[in-house]
């Protein structure tokens, strides 16, 4: 069978540097998906979109062939008139891209933006074009087209917003649809929706796809072949079942080691005694009221959190997990006193064993600038979070010269120290930010935060924004400095792989409210409530015949009102929180 | 329905706003010590001509200048009955001139409307010149087509207003015949408007509107530059592309319609900085705007006269930047669904 799309001795370069790209060749079958797995940095991006030629302005191709078949004739794509092109790009070949959330222009209804791409490949007048695009609205699962082809992108959430992606790119029915980390911005169930969403239409409409992806999870889920991508070259490629069962490759192997797995051990975990707190919630409530637009409508009110209740011992992590909006953050920065909680809630907070517990949203300036000592924060964009103006070494010693702490000559000691604890050198100190990749600023925020030497980090999704490969090193790093340091922490995340390998202890948080809470082992191998199983199934893994469950996703991942009747809660009136077991909390009526 | 609400509701905060600067500029001009007419009094007392301080006496009673602060302004205002009555601003009586002895109307009268009209043209030659050149520049960035249209913009900034008004003056007149000065022929001055003179004040305007836009425009020019160059590094113009746009169109329909905001965002700073900034030029080109009255009012503490330019001049930047706010409404639903729920 010719392939539909082949790639044969592809090599890309920027000016006169080293190819990105080279010599990268493989096949994609009609109807058949391709994944394209490996690291940022691999060129599994650059090649993808070569065949479609949207590369940055600076990028060369250097040699090889991109051949498309399927239609009249077979098509060198790397040799068509930019005219020809565009009647492939959105016709023969359609793109999905990481970010839903950038990648519709903000200005333009959705309606407008989809339909679009039928007037330009000019098959359709502009009523026979609406009536396909509302057809395809409904197809990939929104539940009034008529109403989404009229909202504007900042209308819609993530998930929605990449289903309006989809339906873009499936509208003028492509053979090929090239998929760019589709999902690598969205939540774990929204993430299993719409990969069972995509897998459906392909079925459907007997489309190829090529997913770009660093997640062998992912790969698992979707793909017949697979090709490993590092550095430019193609490590090993294959059909997906032996490649991820029995690697060949060692970089394979690396790869499919790093990828966080939820432990497979089956045995409760005995309860932890619970008396050395550091750092207690207690009916902690948070509620931001929205200014209504207009003067006399009565304002909106917003529960983030709803009587969150949690301790945390000494030395221990607790890990609190949901999606966005499910208030994991708000009751992060309400612990480090970053914002008050609503009258009535309370956090306390006992530095040292023998210290006193102090009351983190009643306290004068100086036991304020004493517990900002106490407790640091870790953030989830590396990126961001260092200033690209100043050396590492300012960054470093500015909390300690914000609390007059030492002599400068101390102070860059214990910045050198810091940096060797995590692992980087010290004479890094004089390099600024843009120096260092992800991994290495994640482990420089880190520095930074155990400068204070504090003895409570909160760390708020550390590892989001970094490779599985890095994801692994930091998390090990994590733990090395708790076990040296005796620190505890109080780890926020989405991702409950990760959390499984870190926490002490997971309170899951859905609306504002912790719904299930647990040692990890208790949590993934007896879950009670329905949002936990949907967050456990939705998480792809790396073995192909561990398929994710999308019934289980939708059933848990739905509306609150919608959960069988025990668990189910509207409005402000929720089911208790029950211990089921010793230490394992669970919301519902008994 | 929403937008017009919207007008509604921004043209009731402009007149409240309006209003303060009218406290604002009346307080500020009486902050000196004395006023116009006791100067003049001091002065004819000092040199013994008797009966002018009693025309002036006369005049100070007549415009309540004798009355306390609070007082003059209502009555300046309208909202208080003067010695003839209401008669302020609201009614339509702009006030007396103590330096020219005639009434305020009669004084700006004609500049008013030719100051509209020059800044207009400015504006218009402004956005014009930018909106091309700056997508231009932002399409070819870094190419001959940008280097060249920067160069020329900075020359444009650069240069100072008076010396390229001078500059353009001389070789307009030598290579095209175009008029040395003023804002029409003088024959047409005082006359009543007629299709010659039209064509007079058109000619006139064009050395004005260069002079006064240029540096406007070169800056404007940059600034869409940028935020077109910002637009085109995002990720909805890549879907666009993979769409299959043709180049040209995705521009005009995607980045440039973000980066218009600021654009228009920038009518209602245009508007106030070009016609305090075109006082000097307006001297130096002899236009007959309200600009060398402002300035002849301000130093002689002729308070009426340089309180109605001043409050003239606040009137246009509220007028532009209620303009802008609601195109910027109707252009961009972000702004428009502001407080709804999503």
């Amino acid at each position: 069978m010719t392939p539909l799309l082949s790639v044969e001795g592809l090599s890309i370069g920027f000016g006169r540097d080293e190819p990105v790209v080279r010599d990268v060749s493989f096949d994609v079958a009609p109807g058949g998906t391709l994944a394209l797995v490996g690291e940022s940095g691999s060129g599994k991006t650059i090649t993808c979109r070569a065949a479609l030629r949207i590369l940055p302005r600076a990028a060369q191709i250097r040699s090889g062939k991109i051949t498309l078949n399927g239609g009249k004739a077979p098509l060198e794509l790397l040799s068509l008139s930019e005219r020809q092109m565009r009647n492939v790009r959105g016709n023969r070949i359609a793109m999905i891209f990481q970010e839903p959330m950038r990648s519709l222009s903000p200005l333009h209804r959705i309606g407008n933006q989809v339909s679009e791409v039928l007037w330009l490949h000019g098959r359709k007048s502009e009523a026979e074009a609406r009536k396909e695009v509302l057809e395809c609205f409904e197809r990939v699962g929104f539940p009034e087209p008529e109403r989404t082809y009229h909202s504007y992108p900042f209308e819609l959430s993530g998930g929605m917003r990449q289903r309006a992606m989809i339906a873009m790119a499936m509208v003028a029915k492509p053979d090929l649809l090239i998929a760019d980390e589709p999902t690598t911005a969205l939540d774990v169930t929204t993430q299993a929706q719409v990969l069972g969403l995509m897998k459906e239409l392909q079925r459907d409409t007997g489309m190829a796809m090529i997913l770009v992806t660093h997640d062998l999870g992912v790969v698992a889920n979707m793909a017949e072949d697979v090709v490993v991508m590092h550095k430019g070259r193609v490590m090993e490629a294959g059909p997906a079942a032996p490649i991820l069962s029995d690697p060949a490759h060692a970089y394979t192997r690396a790869l499919i080691e790093a990828a966080p797995k939820i432990p497979a051990a089956s045995h409760n975990a005995p309860p932890q005694a619970k008396e050395d707190l550091i750092l207690e919630l207690k009916s902690v409530s948070k509620t931001y009221t929205l200014r209504a637009g207009k003067g006399w409508a009565p304002p909106t009110y917003i529960h983030a959190c709803r009587g969150v209740d949690f301790k945390l011992p000494r030395g221990k992590t607790l890990a609190i997990v949901g999606e966005s909006g499910s208030g994991k953050t708000t009751a992060a920065r309400i612990a480090l006193g970053a914002e008050p909680p609503d009258p009535g809630g309370e956090v306390l907070f006992r530095p040292t064993p023998e210290g006193e517990t102090v009351k983190v949203h009643q306290m004068d300036r100086a036991a304020r600038t004493a517990f900002q000592r106490e407790a640091q924060m870790v953030f989830q964009d590396p990126y961001s979070s260092l200033s690209p103006r100043m050396r590492i070494l300012d960054t470093m010693v500015e909390p300690l010269e914000i609390h007059g702490i030492g002599t400068a000559a101390e102070r860059r000691d214990k910045a050198a120290k810091m940096l060797q604890t995590v692992g980087l050198g010290p004479e890094m100190l004089q390099r600024y930010p843009h120096a260092f990749s992800g991994g290495q600023r994640q482990r420089l925020s880190i520095a930074r935060a155990l400068m204070l030497d504090p003895a409570l980090i909160v760390c708020d999704e550390p590892t989001s924004a970094l490779d599985v490969s890095v994801q692994e090193q930091i998390l090990r790093l994590l733990e090395k400095i708790q076990e040296h340091q005796g620190l505890s922490y109080l780890f926020i995340s989405h991702d409950l792989a990760v959390v499984a390998r870190i926490a002490d202890e997971v309170a899951v948080m859905r609306r504002g409210l912790i719904v299930e809470q647990a040692p990890p082992e208790t949590l993934f191998h007896n879950p009670q409530h329905p949002y936990t199983k949907a967050l456990i199934a939705a998480q792809p893994e790396p073995d192909i015949d561990r398929p994710i469950n999308l019934d289980l996703v939708a059933q848990g991942a739905g509306a609150p009102d919608s959960w069988p009747e025990h668990f189910r809660f509207t409005g402000a009136e929720a089911p208790p929180l029950v211990m089921l077991e010793p230490g394992h909390k669970v919301r519902c009526y008994v | 329905m929403e937008i017009l609400r919207y007008a509604i509701y921004r043209f009731g905060t402009m007149l409240l706003t309006l209003w303060v600067v009218s406290v604002l500029v009346f307080v500020i001009i009486n902050l000196p010590p004395g006023d116009y007419l006791s100067n003049q009094i001091a002065e004819l007392r000092a040199s013994g001509q008797t009966a002018g301080v009693e025309k002036a006496e006369f005049l100070r009673r007549e415009y309540a200048l004798d009355k306390p602060l609070w007082q003059q302004y209502s009555i300046w205002i309208g909202f208080m009955p003067g010695p003839h009555g209401f008669s302020g601003l609201i009614q339509g009586n702009f006030g007396w001139s103590f330096e020219f002895d005639r009434p305020v109307a009669e004084i700006v009268g004609d500049s008013l409307w030719l100051t509209v009209l020059v800044n207009l043209a400015a504006v218009l030659f402004v956005y014009l010149v930018a909106l091309p050149l700056g997508v231009l520049a932002a399409a070819r960035s870094r190419t001959w087509v940008d280097y060249t249209s920067a160069f020329v913009g900075y020359l444009g900034l650069a240069t100072p207003n008076f010396l390229l008004a001078l500059i353009l003056f001389y070789y307009g007149h030598r290579w095209f015949g175009l008029p040395i000065g003023g804002l029409m022929d003088p024959i047409y001055e005082g006359e009543p408007m007629s299709w010659e003179k039209v064509k007079s004040i058109l000619i006139h305007l064009i050395v004005p509107t260069f002079v006064i836009g240029t540096s406007g425009a070169s800056a404007m020019m940059q600034r869409l530059r940028a935020n077109m160059l910002d637009e085109l590094g995002k990720p909805y113009v890549e879907t666009a592309i993979a769409k299959g746009m043709a180049p040209s169109r995705m521009l005009a329909k995607y980045p440039l319609r973000v980066a218009f905001n600021p654009f228009v965002a920038d009518i209602g700073n245009l508007l106030p900085s070009m016609v305090s900034g075109s006082v000097l030029v307006s001297v130096v080109l002899g236009l007959q705007t309200i600009g060398p009255d402002l300035l002849q009012a301000l130093k002689s503490q002729d308070m009426f006269l340089s309180a109605f330019i001043l409050m003239f001049v606040a009137l246009l930047t509220l007028i532009g930047t209620m303009i802008s706010d609601v195109l910027l409404v109707l252009l961009d639903p972000r702004i428009r669904y502001e407080g709804r729920d999503a």
